[in-house]
């Protein structure tokens, strides 16, 4: 039994039993209610919110910092790089992206070092929805996946109707993973039912596609709204919790991810099921990088040191961890000129 | 699975001698007694030979601290000051060899005496610094009592002697130290950094040994202040000592903390604060959160979140840049920790550690939490002084109160609680020197630092600190 | 014409708020400075000592929680009260100390100004000893004066007025609660004041005065495992030895004996010899 959903739910007569699974059944509370009704209303999803446990702010900073100070050396290094290199996804959002730029990412995703065919691909590649097709084409029978934004990325200021369509553009077009953001207008304003119905619309658009839903933590700006958001999120049945779009700053601070793999790790112990992370923006070097899959290994643990459960949103710090990588294995330091800038 | 590869910080950066003479009057001397070994508690191997100073070396020692009381106290306040300052520089620039040779002599964790100590140490020179030619401003008067004997225990070796000297001197008072018997090598660095700093001979004076120099120091007729770091039992005789002379005292002493979490608590940084309040340095912590009371109703949801995080923590060579458990300071230390969490165990106490390996050398304790505690146990009265931690449960505030009061110590106590006038209600009623509310084991040179009742009194650290060293 | 009979008053000990005769039911003769029989006043026992100590505990909670204002306020009314009676004290004060009249009423009046000038520290003590904390991280840090406990007072033989009422003011106006051995020679003026604290809302037990000698009483206050501090101000510098050893069983507090010039201004000393420094952090963050 874990702290989250219990306390709050002993607090809040507000169970989440439905969710465990069938072998949990022996564990009866008298205080039992459907998942279902958690969302009944906005009072009772404000309620449950609410009731989860606070967020010490300078405490959570302070851990992410004094995680931030393990050392990654020699064969851990090396095995963290390749680790890390699983896990990006290879991401441009600019007004100016090109079909040509977009192809051009696609053959560094599949293979980020030519000179080196050691170096695993990466996990996805993260584009604009009218773009997913030219990725589909570029990515033919490799095993990179690809990640479309939609929901009116990046401010989410629109309707439903035209989220659900932008949605089902994405996915019509081959997207495997669909990267949406929530109405952070609604969430600051106390309509949680409203984001909840919304994440809950977009999941079925989504189909089969993978549901990885963005809190724009730089908005929500508490710690309190990171982890209400990040069950928020999980609760209307997201695959994936996402700190950021890239375009708002902060984006993943080492805390901010420390809050979310606290959230993921509560709501396994509470539901039985598991939901991923993905920290996007700002993770620029390779120290940025191993501080994040630290921050897993010491949160979550390592069931979530996958490309399946933890991803890293980012462009630039590819190219760090191979010119890292190649300073393990020459035993120089690299330059930039020798990799690739697509 | 995420394996970390060692990644020790290097030893060669500090050179350790093979002998330690006394320091006195500005000069390295060797002492009259029988010379001991100081070792790496870590690895048990031997680093250095260090002198003992004779009660006649006790007296060479206070006779220069008397000479040189004479000058330093009549200098200007501001000169004073910048030999404090350039104190607090050295230390900074030598910070990474200091933390290296704290780690080896003190067996705690380069990551802790790295990022703690150190910083702490040379901030206390700052802060004390700029206060030597401000005295007249803090309302305490301005005249140093005289030569200054102080005592410092081996679980923070060169911040106690921080917290001991730059106050000490920057009221115009000179010193004679004696660091523990287990950890004389950063105090003996600091004799160094003394002379680096053109510090005039006399005014800080360094002497090793064991009780009986501490003793005759602290006995010694022509000491004015007697200032003790360390053990309850000591302080005792030491009050009793000075009792109808006319020397000022200072004690800090042992504690028992309580670490109270109420159920409305940020419970993921409460557990962390857990960790940190009694694992920290071994748990060798005068103000360790050794007792965790936490509220009945959130029982099982925090002690399954702790052990968790227990399970976390890597323990092992306190070089390791990703140690977070180190050594037990000594044989003799690990002896009693293991005798008092024998006796917990007797007394009926549930005993659980983590899945832990210890090192097949040097003294290492696995981290320990007792769980079925009663008031009445031995391992809830008495300081363990180790990684070793009571957990005690309870309903209501007032009995929260109640049970964290109910001990002769009095040195700190944490609360964390998500409800603000329920902390500033506990801070009122807690009778503790230092509270930490949701947060735990924080120190800084400008927030005094030290105990009610038996925990000791007098304070360390801010303008409180300064009244130690001052004629008031 | 016969001249009328005085009715004379019995002098009790003063414990928690109530007036017992020592439960060892001895008495001892006091009298004036040219030798006259002035009274029989108790002789405290160690039990009588004890019982001022359960007294002085029982009473610290409410008294340390009270309102520094409230505090201040009862010290003032203690001062208006003692000014009231000013010609019984004054007499008390001559017979005792072989002063004139005059002498004796000036003594008082200045044991009502300390009193004043102590009742004023009990919301500004704070300030001054107090402080808010810079620390190099985000915490708010806040370092504040509390009282010590319970406190035991061995009052200057000399002084019986104004003596004992500058080292237990100074005690209790914090939040301490006292136990206060009286002058040995001239007790009268104290049980006088206990007269004085009765009907000056002051709550029993707050200050617990104890008449006889200090030799007998001291070291078991001294000893005693729930007094939490000594001002040894009355004691010999044999006993202010014997005692400060024993205070050290359980760290007491200890305030040496110092020749004192009574009508000179006390500052804070005996006030912070009293006093714990206690901090509190506090993360800032939201």
């Amino acid at each position: 039994m874990q702290e989250g959903a219990v306390t709050a739910g002993a607090r809040h007569s507000i169970g989440l039993e439905t969710f465990a699974p069938v072998g949990d059944a022996v564990e009866v509370s008298t205080v039992t209610s459907p998942l279902a009704e958690v969302a009944a209303s906005n009072a009772t999803l404000r309620a449950f919110l609410h009731g989860l446990p606070g967020v010490d702010q300078v405490g959570a900073d302070a851990r992410a910092a004094m995680l931030g100070t393990r050392s990654i050396k020699t064969t851990a290094k090396a095995s963290a790089i390749d680790l890390a290199i699983s896990m990006v996804d290879l991401t441009t959002l600019e007004g100016a992206d090109t079909p040509g730029k977009v192809r051009a990412m696609c053959a560094k995703a599949i293979r980020p070092d030519p000179s080196d065919l050691s170096v695993p691909h990466v996990a996805a590649v993260c584009v604009y929805p009218d773009l997913v097709a030219e990725a589909k084409a570029a990515l033919k029978g490799s095993p990179v996946k690809i990640a479309s934004v939609a929901t009116a990325f990046p401010s989410g200021r629109s309707s439903l109707e035209v989220k659900v369509a932008d949605t089902a553009l994405a996915v019509a077009a081959g997207a495997d993973e669909i990267d949406m953001v929530i109405d952070r207008g609604a969430f600051l304003a106390g309509d949680y039912i409203k984001v909840f119905e919304e994440i809950a619309a977009i999941k079925a658009a989504s189909g089969e596609a993978h549901l990885k839903v963005i809190l724009e933590t730089g908005e929500l700006v508490t710690y309190d709204n990171v982890r209400r958001a990040s069950w928020l999120a999980m609760l209307a049945g997201g695959d994936f919790i996402k700190t950021s779009t890239g375009k708002v700053q902060p984006a993943a601070t080492p805390p901010v991810t420390l809050i979310m793999l606290e959230a993921v790790r509560d709501f396994l112990d509470a539901t039985g099921r598991k939901v991923g992370v993905k920290p996007a923006g700002g993770i620029r070097t390779t120290k940025d990088a191993i501080k994040m899959l630290v921050l897993v290994n010491e949160t979550a643990g390592d069931g979530w040191l996958s490309p399946d459960w933890f991803r890293l949103g980012a462009s630039s710090v590819l190219n760090d961890l191979l010119m890292q990588r190649q300073k393990l294995t020459t035993g120089r330091y690299a330059g930039p000129d020798y990799f690739t800038l697509d | 699975m995420f394996e970390y590869a060692p990644a020790p910080e290097s030893r060669d950066i500090v050179d350790i001698k093979p002998s330690y003479g006394l320091f006195i009057d500005g000069r390295f001397v060797d002492g009259s007694g029988t010379p001991f070994k100081t070792i790496n508690p870590a690895t048990e191997e031997t680093l250095a030979e260090i002198s003992v100073a004779s009660p006649e070396d006790v007296d060479r020692a206070v006779k220069a601290a008397r000479k040189a009381f004479e000058g330093w106290s009549a200098l200007p306040g501001s000169e004073r000051a910048k030999y404090l300052f350039r104190i607090a520089r050295i230390i900074q620039e030598r910070s990474r060899e200091l933390a290296v040779l704290e780690s080896l002599d003190n067996g705690k964790p380069i990551r802790e005496s790295r990022d703690v100590d150190l910083p702490l140490v040379a901030a206390h020179f700052f802060y004390y610094a700029g206060w030597a030619d401000k005295l007249e401003y803090a309302g305490l008067g301005s005249k140093p009592l005289g030569v200054a004997g102080q005592v410092i225990p081996w679980n923070f070796p060169l911040l106690m002697l921080s917290w001991k000297i730059a106050p000490a001197l920057a009221c115009g008072n000179t010193v004679v130290l004696k660091p523990a018997e287990t950890t004389p090598l950063t105090a003996l660095l600091f004799a160094e950094i003394c002379q680096q700093a053109e510090l005039p001979p006399g005014v800080v004076n360094i002497i090793t040994g064991a009780g009986e120099t501490g003793a005759a120091v602290v006995g010694h007729p022509d000491v004015n202040k007697v200032a003790f770091t360390g053990s309850t039992e000591v302080g005792k005789i030491i009050a009793r000592t000075v009792a109808g002379t006319s020397k000022k005292v200072t004690l800090e002493l042992g504690g028992k903390a309580a670490n109270i979490v109420f159920e409305d608590a940020a419970l993921d940084q409460a557990v962390e604060g857990i960790v940190n309040g009694i694992f920290f340095n071994q748990g060798h912590v005068c103000c360790a959160g050794s007792r965790l009371l936490v509220q009945e109703s959130i029982y099982d949801d925090l002690l399954g979140a702790l052990k968790r995080r227990l399970a976390l923590l890597r323990l092992g060579d306190p070089l390791d840049k990703n140690t977070d458990i180190g050594a037990i300071n000594s044989a003799e230390q690990l002896a009693k920790i293991r005798e008092l969490s024998n006796i917990g165990a007797e007394e009926g106490a549930e005993r659980w550690s983590p899945p832990c390996d210890l090192p097949d050398r040097g003294f290492f304790f696995p981290p320990t939490i007792f769980t079925g505690v009663a008031q009445s146990h031995r391992i809830a009265r008495e300081e363990i002084f180790g990684p070793v931690l009571s957990v005690l449960t309870f309903r209501t505030p007032a009995e929260a109160v109640e049970k964290a009061n109910n001990t002769p110590y009095g040195l700190s106590a944490g609360v964390w609680t998500e409800k603000a006038s329920r902390m500033l209600w506990m801070a009122n009623r807690l009778r503790a020197g230092v509270v930490w509310s949701n947060t735990f084991n924080r120190f800084d040179p400008a927030s005094p630092f030290g105990g009610y009742k038996e925990s000791g009194y007098g304070r360390e650290g801010g303008l409180a600190g300064l009244e130690a060293y001052l004629d008031v | 014409m016969t001249e009328r009979l005085a009715v004379r008053k019995t002098y009790k000990l003063f414990i928690g708020g109530a007036f017992p005769r020592s439960e060892s039911g001895r008495s001892y003769v006091v009298t004036s400075s040219k030798g006259d029989f002035l009274a029989n006043a108790s002789r405290a026992s160690r039990k009588d000592a004890r019982d001022a100590v359960s007294a002085a505990r029982k009473a610290f909670p409410g008294w340390s929680g009270a309102t520094a204002y409230n505090r201040g306020q009862i010290l003032y009314r203690i001062a208006e009260m003692l000014e009231g009676r000013r010609a019984q004290f004054a007499a008390e004060v001559a017979e005792a100390d072989g002063v004139s009249g005059k002498k004796a009423g000036e003594l008082v009046d200045l044991a009502v100004d300390r009193l004043v000038w102590y009742a004023g520290w009990s919301d500004k003590i704070s300030a001054v000893r107090g402080a808010a904390n810079p620390v190099a991280g985000p915490y708010f840090n806040l370092s504040t004066p509390e009282p010590t406990g319970v406190v035991a007072v061995v009052a200057p033989a000399a002084a019986p007025l104004l003596g004992l009422i500058s080292v237990i003011a100074p005690v209790i106006v914090t939040g301490n609660t006292c136990v206060v051995v009286a002058s040995e020679r001239a007790p009268l003026p104290a049980i006088t004041l206990a007269e004085v604290l009765a009907t000056s809302d002051l709550p029993g037990g707050v200050i617990n005065i104890l008449t006889g000698s200090a030799e007998e009483i001291a070291p078991w206050l001294a000893g005693h495992m729930d007094v939490n501090g000594i001002d040894l101000t009355g004691a010999s510098p044999e006993l202010a030895q014997k005692c400060e050893e024993m205070a050290a069983d359980n760290l007491k507090r200890v305030l040496r004996p110092k020749t004192a010039d009574w009508s000179a201004d006390p500052g804070t000393g005996r006030m912070t010899a009293f006093l714990e420094t206690k901090t509190v952090w506090h993360p800032i963050g939201t």
